[in-house]
């Protein structure tokens, strides 16, 4: 099997080579982190080195994102909504807890 | 999961204030968290390659063990993924991707720039690698074979450029001040300004 | 164990139509044949860490391809150069 049918049950995040991209440009300007993306890496990496949470159990919560939504959110934005998935997957947070803390900020 | 879509600030805001009161993680880590993280930058990666190019015992140590060569030019690497280093020579030119997601070098070379972890990026780099670094300007002369690296597992890798000609009797200082971020990735090849 | 230089294949395996899961072999290789170029280490099988399974470790390979031969784009002699664990690799004669 050394062609690439296109009917390859491939993953949406598994972009090597993906034909609709081939002919998008690359946007090689420096973007600058704001506040939010590196709140967002520091927690993600506070949560690594306790243990809490792995950069693995974070790349599958990415990865869950259903395509259109993975396209539409920043970098940082599929961070938080993975480490969310995933606090709550492992009971770290429960929902209702969440949405009372949702309603106070 | 409609809890998941919320605004993603509110969620930061609320998560965080969640682990705080169960005391996981605290404000206070944060801040430092972040400071620790802006200290890695392309500046630390280009030190260790203005050492190599003056010095063949640490090049070769990079070439062995990046994680050790990295240790031993300060940058703290205990719990990290091991760093691999990729020598450019004559006839080779590499470049590196994660076409699955964004694995960096980030101890080393700080975070990753936006269009290493964009969706063109990572799509092209392994079908098109020359007409990609070409965005930068970069060709490669035909004897020039390119081998793109994909991160896929534990490994976080970064490219040794070749040093340029003109540089002759060089300081360390100045070699490492034209050793771009593009050039340890491998989208651009160091040049003198 | 794989030694350097050896010819190997990447398993024609799609557990992504089984249900969930975490793969890191990339779709582009799938069925594919590569060389060895060295042996990188053990380390914990990425598969179950994403699940917060107990992850048994595994060797994990440097393995070289030539792009699949589809890829018009791409230039004779240009290689790609992958990090594979064992677990995804056969032997080929």
């Amino acid at each position: 099997m050394s062609d690439l049918p296109e009917d390859l049950p491939r993953a949406h995040h598994d972009m090597g080579g993906v034909s609709k991209f081939m002919c998008e440009a690359v946007d090689t300007s420096r973007h600058a982190l704001n506040d939010f993306d590196r709140t967002v890496d520091a927690l993600r990496g506070l949560l690594g080195a306790k243990s809490v949470m792995s950069v693995d159990e974070l790349r599958r919560g990415i990865e869950a994102i259903p395509e259109a939504e993975y396209h539409r959110l920043s970098y940082y934005q599929r961070w938080i909504r993975s480490i969310t998935d995933n606090l709550l997957a492992r009971g770290v947070l429960s929902e209702a807890e969440l949405r009372a803390a949702l309603e106070d900020v | 999961m409609s809890l998941l879509q919320t605004d993603s600030q509110k969620l930061l805001d609320g998560v965080l204030a969640l682990l705080s009161q169960k005391g996981i993680v605290t404000p206070d880590e944060i801040t430092a968290r972040i400071a620790s993280t802006d200290a890695a930058s392309p500046a630390q990666g280009a030190r260790m390659v203005a050492r190599a190019w003056l010095d063949p015992e640490f090049r070769a140590l990079m070439l062995r063990d990046g994680t050790q060569a990295a240790e031993d030019s300060g940058i703290p690497m205990r719990g990290l993924p091991p760093l691999g280093v990729l020598e450019d020579t004559e006839t080779v030119h590499h470049l590196v991707v994660c076409t699955l997601c964004s694995c960096y070098p980030r101890a080393v070379l700080g975070y990753p720039p936006f269009w290493f972890k964009s969706a063109a990026y990572r799509a092209r780099a392994v079908r098109d690698p020359r007409g990609l670094i070409g965005e930068w300007g970069t060709t490669l002369p035909a004897a020039v074979h390119l081998r793109v690296v994909d991160s896929t597992a534990d490994y976080r890798w970064m490219v040794l450029p070749r040093r340029p000609a003109g540089t002759e009797g060089w300081s360390a200082e100045e070699l490492a001040a034209i050793v771009r971020e593009g050039d340890m990735i491998g989208v651009t090849i160091p040049t003198i300004p | 164990m794989f030694a350097a230089g050896q010819r190997v294949r990447v398993k024609f395996d799609w557990p992504e139509t089984r249900g969930a899961c975490h793969i890191r072999t990339p779709h582009y290789l799938r069925g594919r044949e590569g060389v060895v170029e060295r042996h990188l280490g053990r380390f914990a099988n990425p598969e179950d860490l994403a699940f917060a399974r107990p992850a048994a470790q595994r060797d994990l390979y440097h393995v070289r391809f030539e792009p699949p031969a589809v890829w018009t784009e791409e230039t004779p002699g240009d290689v790609i150069v992958v990090e594979l664990f064992e677990h995804w690799l056969e032997e080929v004669a």
